[in-house]
């Protein structure tokens, strides 16, 4: 009998300084866990493109939930994303148009022409380092497809030369535009169709020496513009995208032809 | 002191097509072209303008910073235009061109022998700096920079760097044979900068008749001596030889002088001459024109800014019948393969090599996957394994790249393309990630600020 007591005692004993025990280290290592996170985690897209500048989707969920990251920082989900994730957070998400890649080169094989013959890795970086410059504008796309090798959403063919962006699949991650060594690529507001398509520096007549679909800076087309929206600095135009309207005309008088509406190539 | 480094290549050399040609003149008639950012550093800036009349030797566009170099014309007329031209990089570069009218009338100044006993050192460096002196190796590195270290009673060698390892160029053999003296007295100016320092004069073995001229020219000179090296790709390399010897590798974010060595070309050093002697500008360097697809191949001494295709119409042309598949602003190993022979020499383009097929393209159809064979590994001088670096890149793991195998200790000498039996194109893989990985290190820093 006494046996019987004596154990229950000792048992009920150690139950409760191993419960002490438990509650202490509970307390003591206790780890905040933010269910917002798993929430905003559920959210995202989940393809771990790294586009929004974090390591994946987990730590974008992390940055968003400690409010380190804007709730519409993911370019990929868009605006429905955004508006989820605001939800979540209890703040109204602002979001941003949905921008996509456009590659600023309109050099296919018919109008410029590449320098001697490039033997070597089949990767724009490479060939820009090869100490030679392959093609003959010092601007253009070189055309190896580094840009379509990044991308994550298979959204650039090479064609004919020149890369050309899928508008429709592509997401605006950008990865394209930190890739291109040549810098031809940006980011530009889906809406917006009238975009300069060439990045040469140089003079008209030297531009047109080695190429004949570049911006010669002629200025016709800031002269033009009833909207102060399309402006010639260092001999190439660029558009203002806040004030232009798209009335397209100079779309229409750009005598290089230059101005264009960008051309998708779709599924 | 070794007569070698570790590792290395032996690739055909073919120096017979040019090496018994003695140099020769050569004088442009037609236009010349002078790109502002010739050497390492940044661009000059022109002192002339459209119009100008300039004489041979005449300063045309001056040092723009410490690291930056005067840059002087080889030819008299005027000038044509300060615009955009293509160099040999395939890009537009700003560049002074000037109209020659072939008459060669020399500027005041300069070509008399000067009593140079009484100058202290700084007097002999700014002789330098004013004649524009770079390393006519091939990198172009300002030479008034490198006689300056911090420590310069820490350099213990300065090394004449005579081995010309590039196959096909034979330029500075023919220099050392006809120069010795000048390039003597060169190397004693700079060791009057350096009170601790020995010359040494590195030639390699295939070069006999150079190192038995050099080695009288340097009898009775107790600071310098003639060193006789293996023949053996990259044995002219600034890495290779301190490694042969002083005996000392380091690392790439240490300069030669951090050991205690200074290296300097050989027809560096004949510049440095006639600039503190003669008061004489840089603007003519020996030039070796080569290659199997070349009617007359010869040394010569080049004016800067005259046309590669000039040069080699001047010499005779091609041969009949065949077909430049390849040019090559320098020798195979080092040059950088051009896309048109019109444009200007510079300083640091000491050949030109022709040749009637083309090796990367055969290569190209030949590659297979690595076979692990290791060969890039024995002959790397750095101790580099290329074939793990490789590797490395291809799995796209920059951080194993770099500070597990080092690789940007990689000097891209070609040692492991040359001799990978798969022709995997491993240069240019490591030159593409060294690249990428200095842009990061860039932003990085930039952010940071």
């Amino acid at each position: 009998m006494q046996i019987i007591i004596v154990t229950t005692i000792v048992i009920a004993l150690v139950g409760v300084i191993v419960g002490a025990g438990l509650v202490y280290t509970g307390n003591r290592f206790h780890v905040e866990v933010d269910e917002r996170e798993a929430a905003v985690r559920e959210v995202l897209p989940g393809n771990n493109c790294g586009a929004c500048g974090f390591a994946g989707c987990d730590a974008m969920a992390a940055a968003i939930a400690k409010g380190e990251a804007p709730v519409n920082g993911c370019p990929v989900g868009g605006a429905p994303v955004a508006r989820q994730i605001g939800e979540i957070m209890g703040t109204s998400a602002d979001a941003a148009e949905r921008r996509v890649a456009f590659v600023r080169c309109k050099g296919s094989c018919e109008v410029t022409h590449n320098q001697g013959n490039y033997i070597g890795i089949n990767d724009c970086r490479a060939a820009a380092l090869s100490g030679i410059n392959v093609t003959e504008c010092d601007y253009g796309c070189m055309g190896f497809g580094t840009c379509a090798q990044v991308c994550p959403q298979d959204a650039i063919n090479v064609v004919n030369g020149v890369a050309v962006v899928n508008r429709a699949r592509c997401v605006g991650c950008g990865l394209c535009v930190k890739a291109c060594p040549k810098h031809l690529i940006e980011l530009v507001p889906e809406s917006k169709r009238v975009i300069v398509q060439c990045s040469n520096r140089d003079k008209g007549p030297m531009v047109k020496k080695v190429c004949t679909a570049g911006c010669i800076g002629c200025g016709i087309c800031q002269k033009q513009c009833a909207f102060d929206a399309i402006h010639v600095s260092d001999n190439l135009a660029s558009v203002n995208y806040e004030n232009c309207v798209q009335c397209g005309r100079c779309v229409a008088k750009c005598p290089a032809k230059v101005i264009t509406e960008p051309e998708s190539v779709s599924d | 002191m070794r007569k070698t480094f570790r590792g290395g290549v032996h690739p055909a050399y073919h120096k017979e097509l040019s090496r018994e040609q003695a140099l020769r003149p050569f004088e442009a008639k037609g236009e010349m072209v002078y790109p502002l950012a010739h050497h390492i550093g940044k661009p000059a800036k022109p002192v002339v303008k459209k119009n100008d009349p300039v004489l041979v030797g005449q300063r045309i566009a001056e040092a723009d910073g410490y690291v930056s170099a005067n840059i002087f014309s080889a030819c008299s007329g005027k000038v044509k235009a300060v615009e955009k031209r293509r160099t040999l990089s395939g890009t537009m570069q700003e560049c002074v061109v000037i109209d020659n009218d072939g008459q060669y009338a020399k500027a005041e100044g300069f070509g008399t022998r000067e009593d140079v006993s009484g100058l202290t050192n700084q007097q002999i460096v700014d002789r330098v700096r004013d004649a524009g002196i770079i390393g006519l190796g091939g990198a172009g590195f300002p030479t008034h920079v490198k006689l300056s270290p911090k420590a310069p009673d820490d350099i213990k060698y300065v090394i004449a760097n005579g081995a010309e390892c590039e196959p096909y160029l034979t330029c500075n053999d023919q220099l050392m044979r006809t120069q010795a003296d000048a390039i003597v007295e060169g190397l004693e100016l700079m060791l009057r900068l350096f009170k601790n320092a020995h010359g040494v004069v590195a030639i390699e073995d295939n070069k006999p008749v150079a190192i038995a001229a050099m080695t009288q020219a340097a009898q009775g000179h107790n600071r310098i001596r003639v060193l006789t090296m293996d023949t053996k790709y990259p044995q002219g390399g600034e890495k290779s030889l301190i490694s042969a010897i002083a005996g000392k590798d380091y690392p790439a974010r240490m300069l030669p002088a951090d050991v205690g060595c200074i290296v300097e070309n050989v027809g560096t050093i004949l510049a440095i001459q006639r600039a503190v002697v003669f008061r004489e500008p840089l603007f003519t360097h020996c030039f070796t024109l080569t290659g199997d697809a070349v009617k007359n191949p010869g040394n010569y001494m080049v004016p800067d800014g005259a046309s590669f295709a000039e040069l080699l119409e001047y010499s005779g042309g091609l041969k009949e019948g065949v077909t430049l598949k390849k040019a090559l602003a320098g020798g195979p190993m080092m040059g950088i393969a051009m896309a048109s022979l019109d444009v200007p020499i510079q300083k640091m383009n000491n050949g030109l090599t022709l040749l009637t097929d083309d090796p990367a393209e055969t290569a190209e159809a030949q590659m297979t996957a690595c076979l692990h064979c290791g060969r890039c590994t024995t002959v790397c001088p750095l101790g580099l394994m290329p074939q793990l670096m490789a590797d490395a890149i291809v799995d796209k793991d920059m951080d194993r790249f770099e500070n597990r195998l080092y690789g940007l200790e990689c000097m891209q000498c070609g040692s492991c393309s040359y001799i990978c039996p798969a022709k995997r194109p491993l240069t240019q893989m490591f030159k593409q990630a060294k690249a990428e990985i200095t842009a990061r290190k860039r932003a990085e820093a930039g952010g940071k600020k």
